[in-house]
């Protein structure tokens, strides 16, 4: 699988099914309900890249939308799937990490996919071909779905990533680690966050670990304090109804302060400057600034500002390869980097690659939904939800009419949040 | 719409009428496309795992009910008319087909498996 010859042999096979199906199945095709036509002949072969939300859910969507006919192939480095989202949660208690791990095995085997757990070293986008750690791959198209890398050049006095004050924004022992940390502190204490400015993922993620941190805090440390030190001008996500929470439930325990980015960190003593103060914290997050995975940057196709891919809106398909397809975190898109827009964005490829690879045009006019939910506390939370539509003089994903957030944070909306986190799961990784 | 775009792009490159089967093929994928996009909180194929209404062989009518109600506010609603809003008659009309059109069934289930340390 992983080497060149059986790989090549495959595909000349593949070839000659094709064409034979075209000569003689053509007719069959007539009369036959499009489900049903798995004499549709072999579509190519896709490497994705990246088993998160948006990797996995391309792979699946490939092979079902094509009836088998597009072999997939995984190359995953983790050896299980870890839900970023709800992972705040683990910090406010509610959640363990157990409740937020899953098994690929079953994905693998209901779409028949070939698995390969390595790392990429280079991409040639020329002769098409992936280089792992342990062999190489050839494709008809790839998709790089490799989330966010953090760029701690970006941060004054912390360089490098430093063990004692985890980002915990890729869900794991980063998150646990975290969750530790704010239970070994002692009551008063300061736990202090900062935001980066510009995108990163998850856009509300950091107000809400704020909520999460102070329900945790209201509950077992009352005395201690939350202290938001966000880079950018103001709260970039939800901002009304995060306001809600700062200013009422937990309006003894939550600072906010905008236009906060780091001067200087002083990792020892956790101590984080800003132009306007000097904050000693107990418990240090710093979430780092953020740019596409690093198999993007390497292959050359973050070629916005450097950090950011950018993609045509209606396959998918890199500015600078149009056989590399990028899905999810990396892309650069006036869209909020979410899980839900991770898996619409992998399906709307998974079809656009299917009607390529068959010599068809695809749909010129793409329209999906997101809906990202936000607890405040173990049992509420809060929507937004919005329908975007490809806007083809603007080239980019456009926000339709209509959509918006909650009014405010309520416990129907928290069972809501669950249902939306079993359902995208099973989605995922079913 | 989009069908008779399809079609009608097949009818200017001069495709033979198996391209524009095709074509009609891609019409029912640009619904089916979209409709994998309610997945998130309905469940594949609109099977939902729970805390969310089930789409799957919900009758048509009752869908282009439900949805020109929470389109127009007559029916009260916390998320849907902010999707609802932003969906065109045809497509919710094209929804309520495709979701008619699956097969009611239990999910599966994302299979958890204990934390193995990783990140």
């Amino acid at each position: 699988m992983t080497n060149n010859t059986s790989a090549s042999a495959a595909e000349t096979f593949s070839r000659r099914q094709f064409v034979r199906s075209v000569m003689y199945g053509g007719l069959a095709f007539y009369g036959m309900p499009a489900f049903a036509r798995a004499s549709r002949p072999p579509l190519g072969h896709v490497v994705v890249i990246g088993a998160g939300f948006a990797g996995l859910t391309a792979a699946k969507y490939l092979r079902e939308w094509s009836l088998g006919n597009l072999r997939v192939t995984i190359v995953e480095p983790n050896p299980q799937f870890i839900s970023c989202p709800q992972s705040n949660l683990v910090l406010g208690g509610s959640r363990t990490m157990d409740e937020l791990s899953f098994s690929y095995a079953l994905s693998r085997k209901q779409h028949d996919l070939q698995w390969i757990q390595d790392t990429v070293t280079t991409i040639d986008p020329v002769n098409k071909q992936v280089t792992l750690a342990r062999g190489s791959l050839h494709y008809d198209r790839l998709i790089l779905a490799p989330g966010v890398d953090f760029d701690y050049s970006r941060i004054p006095g912390m360089t490098s990533p430093v063990t004692e004050i985890p980002h915990a924004w890729k869900a794991g022992k980063q998150t646990l680690l975290l969750r530790q940390q704010l239970e070994s502190m002692p009551d008063g204490g300061v736990f202090a966050m900062t935001i980066p400015q510009g995108a990163y993922r998850c856009p509300p993620g950091p107000y809400e670990r704020a909520c999460q941190v102070a329900h945790y805090f209201q509950q077992h440390k009352p005395r201690s304090k939350v202290i938001i030190l966000d880079a950018n001008a103001d709260i970039t996500s939800k901002k009304g109804l995060f306001l809600q929470s700062f200013q009422g439930a937990y309006k003894d325990i939550i600072e906010y302060h905008n236009n906060s980015e780091i001067i200087q960190l002083e990792t020892g003593s956790k101590t984080v400057r800003t132009d306007f103060e000097t904050v000693q914290a107990d418990v240090l997050n710093v979430i780092p600034p953020q740019l596409a995975g690093k198999v993007a940057q390497n292959a050359g196709l973050a070629n916005v500002d450097q950090r950011w891919c950018e993609v045509d809106f209606v396959t998918y398909a890199s500015s600078a390869h149009s056989e590399v397809h990028i899905i999810g975190d990396s892309i650069s898109a006036g869209l909020p980097k979410s899980a839900h827009m991770a898996t619409s964005q992998a399906k709307i490829c998974a079809a656009a690659i299917i009607d390529i690879q068959a010599g068809m045009p695809p749909n010129p006019l793409p329209v999906f939904a997101n809906t990202c939910y936000s607890f405040v506390d173990d049992k509420q939370a809060m929507h937004v939800a919005n329908v975007y539509r490809y806007d083809p003089a603007k080239k980019s994903m456009v926000s339709a009419e209509g959509g918006g957030v909650s009014t405010h944070a309520s416990s129907q909306e928290g069972d809501y949040a669950q249902a939306w986190a079993q359902n995208i799961w099973a989605d995922t990784l079913t | 719409m989009m069908n008779r775009l399809h079609i009608g792009m097949a009818l200017v490159c001069g495709l033979s009428w198996a391209a524009s089967l095709h074509a009609q093929d891609s019409t029912a994928q640009v619904t089916t496309t979209l409709a994998a996009s309610c997945a998130a909180c309905h469940g594949p194929q609109g099977n939902s795992l729970g805390g969310t209404p089930t789409l799957a062989a919900l009758n048509k009518d009752y869908f282009i009910q439900r949805m020109q109600g929470f389109k127009n506010g007559s029916i009260p609603a916390t998320v849907m008319h902010q999707h609802a809003r932003g969906l065109t008659d045809d497509e919710i009309i094209a929804l309520a087909a495709y979701f008619a059109a699956q097969p009611r069934q239990t999910p599966l289930t994302a299979p958890h498996q204990a934390f193995q340390g990783a990140q």
